[in-house]
């Protein structure tokens, strides 16, 4: 047996890997599929910001491609209108609890939810739902760094970092519900935990919620 | 080990069982019903008021505590089984009804008939529970036990053929249980119905030699309390379900998952395992066989999404309880990555019926594709409150009706709320359907896990959606973007519906959103969450459009949208009564001696409107809240 499959996405034949998830699959091979959670290397996706959905033929409902296994002669398509409604109100949810200050905001023009809203023709500003007012603090304790929860999408990149490429384990979310939030132990600042401030998850945020001071 | 040697060894056990038993039942006995339902009416203090009034009075008569009987509106109960007269059980008990038992009927000859709920045995005196109109469609499966065995001695469940289904399987092969198991076509009873079998199956297809049985015992729902009164009335049988399992999928150690909240259940099944160790009936060996299984308990710290396989399976690894997207399923990696079922504790108390009767008995009951019974929380605005069980195929009517005695006071039924935070509402159209887990299903409620609330007119169902919203939005992980996000909008929304807010997208935002939340959640708590909006939505739109467009709450429920009026010519110059029962001293005596309410210092606490006496009946609630004309200009 061989250890590649064919499958179609958007039309277009693809030889993948067999085992290999259906989102990386696409994005290696040029075709977008908004993602903020998904990480290559884990081994359950986390599965958590539910943008990724695609259509499979055969399968009555939207998946997350992010957990789906590519399978031989899978027809996949990224757009259809009720992937496009799902992806949507996944995106307009997030933007009702994301500090909008786009032109304060150090990722401003490289942030994860504005390629997003290009690629799939979505707006930043949104009427559908009530902006979540939140009242949170910046921790600026780091030399180097700053982090700002009002822009926080809760993706989880950071803690990945900290905890599987830092080896340090200084963040993880804690709270539960829409008071769920990424903090240190006892919710110290970063400097007065035992971060090491290699910046690992700064690199990895794909919005501005940790950003480089200057 | 030879079937002959098993048989032997269980028939020492039950002839014991059945010896001990027998001695105690020489003696008048009291069976108190101490089942938490029972503790909350007050049952340990008639345990206690029997205890010292037979003590008293010098009489031999043992006090036993049992489970619940499912008469929860009768409660505190209590059943006197005294030789020569047929087991009768009595309801609302106090202090004074205890004395008078124990001095007439204890210590005298009269049963006190016209204080009885029912007899327990057929007898030419006094009618039984089954001559109820409720006995007629009644049919206790897998309560049969609970309310009348001592739930922490396991000799009250062997004398009962307690453990016999487990000695029939052993001397049998595992494929042997599986298959009776899959032919029963029991559908788990934990809300979706997924076939118990196919799921053990897939677990034993696996393969691997390390496997766990797990009892999800997380009950969580509002108003829910089927598995909690089971594993506290009649704990052996679970257990018994469970090894039943473990002994089809090769499983050597299991775990009932129970909420923290559950002490007596807790406490219950603690003390049933270690009973059943010590019978060999649990542990290595099991009845000599070279079977062995063990069990434990893991206490869950409340948090709902708990009862969500992979969140349990989370919680008990000492993760954050919270879901994993699946596959894998459970039966292929489960708990510490090794194959696993996990069923409800119902599910598991019918495996040992179905063991001991044969599959072809399990499907002569209920319908054909929902096979068994339905146990049901029945709450709410019904006369008989309670613990039932109906065959699969019963109707809602039946239930509410029949069963539950109807609404009290003559109240119009409005809706029934079937499954609860992840079920939906059904109106009265609905009450002809059959329940079984396929029809409920299209008809936009869930089976759950079987707590049934009946509601009349004086309930809003905005208001009964936003409690569930409010409820599942509370008890979201807050993990995945629609259950975080989305159940707050929608709690939001109907949040501003319920002060009469919103505009003529408002339904049609709420609609959308809440197929989103459905259509897109990671678990099922977010994909169940939006039922109660969509349900109500569906069959009670026009509250809805009440709230928005006029302002007004037809229930007369929603705060903002009511105001409470006295009606003059109603009132009474005589009386004052209202005036005393405002705590915010908004009602005013006027000049003509009447009395009038203050609009801006009252908080709607509804107090007047029952301190008002029935004689006068004055005082209404007005929705939308305005006053009427004529009357408006009077107080100016």
């Amino acid at each position: 047996m061989s250890d590649t499959v064919k499958i179609t996405i958007d039309e277009k034949i693809i030889e993948a890997k067999k085992g290999e998830k259906l989102l990386w699959v696409a994005l290696q091979n040029d075709i977008y599929i908004p993602h903020l959670c998904a990480i290559k290397e884990e081994n359950r996706p986390n599965a958590s910001c539910r943008l990724c959905f695609v259509e499979i033929e055969g399968v009555s409902n939207p998946v997350t491609s992010c957990t789906r296994n590519v399978e031989e002669g899978m027809v996949v398509k990224t757009r259809s209108p009720v992937v496009d409604r799902l992806v949507k109100t996944a995106f307009e949810l997030l933007i009702s609890d994301h500090n909008l200050k786009c032109s304060d905001c150090p990722a401003n023009r490289k942030c994860a939810l504005q390629k997003i809203a290009k690629e799939r023709g979505l707006k930043l500003r949104q009427k559908r739902f009530k902006t979540i007012a939140r009242d949170y603090e910046i921790d600026d304790s780091p030399e180097e760094f700053a982090f700002d929860r009002s822009r926080c999408v809760l993706c989880g990149q950071c803690i990945w970092a900290d905890r599987e490429e830092a080896k340090v384990g200084a963040i993880g979310f804690t709270n539960r519900g829409i008071k769920r939030v990424v903090t240190t132990f006892e919710e110290a600042p970063l400097a007065e935990s035992i971060c090491t401030q290699c910046l690992m998850c700064v690199e990895a945020c794909p919005v501005g919620a940790l950003y480089y001071k200057k | 080990m030879k079937k002959e040697e098993l048989h032997e060894l269980y028939k020492k056990l039950k002839d014991d069982a059945e010896h001990k038993v027998r001695l105690g039942e020489e003696k008048p006995r009291v069976l108190v019903g101490t089942a938490t339902c029972g503790v909350a009416a007050g049952a340990l203090k008639i345990r206690d008021d029997f205890q010292r009034e037979i003590e008293s009075k010098g009489l031999d008569v043992d006090v036993v505590e049992v489970g619940c009987m499912g008469h929860c509106y009768a409660e505190p109960l209590a059943v006197i089984a005294k030789p020569g007269y047929p087991p009768v059980c009595y309801g609302y008990l106090d202090d004074g009804l205890v004395h008078r038992l124990v001095e007439d009927f204890l210590g005298g000859d009269d049963p006190s008939y016209e204080y009885a709920l029912a007899a327990l045995e057929r007898n030419d005196v006094f009618p039984t529970f089954e001559d109820f109109p409720r006995g007629i469609y009644e049919q206790k499966l897998i309560l049969e036990n609970c309310g009348f065995i001592d739930a922490r001695n396991i000799e009250s469940y062997i004398a009962r053929d307690g453990y016999s289904a487990l000695v029939k399987a052993l001397s049998e092969k595992p494929g042997w249980v599986l298959d009776e198991v899959k032919n029963a076509n029991l559908r788990g009873r934990g809300g979706a119905g997924f076939p118990a079998g196919i799921k053990w199956e897939a677990c034993i297809k696996a393969g691997g030699s390390e496997k766990y049985v797990i009892c999800n015992a997380d009950e969580g729902d509002p108003g829910a309390f089927m598995d909690r009164s089971v594993l506290e009335s009649d704990p052996h049988l679970v257990i018994e379900g469970m090894i039943l399992c473990a002994y089809a999928i090769g499983a050597e150690k299991g775990y009932l998952y129970i909420r923290a909240e559950y002490p007596r259940a807790v406490s219950h099944v603690e003390a049933a395992i270690g009973q059943a160790r010590e019978k060999g009936l649990l542990g290595s060996s099991i009845l000599g066989s070279d079977f062995s299984f063990d069990l434990e308990v893991f206490q869950g710290s409340g948090a709902f999404v708990c009862g969500e396989a992979t969140a349990l399976i989370n919680s008990m690894e000492g993760k954050m309880g919270m879901p994993e997207s699946r596959p894998p399923r459970l039966a292929s990696q489960g708990y510490r990555g090794k194959p696993t079922v996990l069923n409800n504790v119902k599910t598991f108390a019918y495996v040992p019926m179905i063991i001991s009767r044969g599959a072809d008995w399990f499907k002569g009951i209920g319908t054909e594709e929902s096979p068994g019974t339905a146990v049901f929380s029945l709450v709410g605005k019904v006369n008989n409150t309670g613990l039932v069980e109906v065959p699969m195929g019963t109707t809602l009517r039946q239930l509410i009706y029949d069963v539950g005695d109807g609404l009290p006071n003559n109240r119009e039924f409005k809706a029934v709320q079937i499954g609860g935070p992840s079920g939906g509402c059904l109106p009265e159209e609905s009450l002809d359907v059959p329940i079984d887990f396929d029809s409920l299903h299209d008809a936009g409620a869930i089976m759950g896990s079987g707590g049934l609330v009946v509601m009349d007119q004086d309930d809003c169902m905005v208001s009964v959606s936003r409690y569930f919203l409010e409820f599942t939005q509370h008890e979201s992980c807050g993990k995945c973007t629609f259950c975080r996000i989305g159940t707050k909008h929608l709690l939001d929304i109907l949040t501003d519906i319920t002060r009469g807010e919103g505009d003529s997208d408002t339904l049609q935002h709420l609609e959308e959103l809440a197929e989103d939340v459905r259509d897109g959640s990671l678990c099922n708590l977010g994909k169940t969450a939006p039922n109660p909006v969509l349900t109500t939505l569906r069959y009670f739109r026009d509250e809805y459009k009440a709230h928005i467009e006029e302002g007004r709450c037809p229930a007369l429920v929603c705060r903002d949208l009511i105001l409470y009026y006295i009606e003059p010519p109603k009132c009474s110059k005589l009386c004052n009564v209202c005036v005393g029962s405002c705590p915010t001293e908004a009602i005013f005596t006027r000049e003509d001696g009447l009395k009038e309410i203050d609009q801006e210092k009252c908080v709607k606490c509804d107090n007047c409107l029952k301190a008002c006496p029935p004689e006068y009946n004055a005082i209404v609630k007005l929705s939308p809240p305005v006053l009427p004309p004529e009357k408006e200009k009077k107080t100016k």
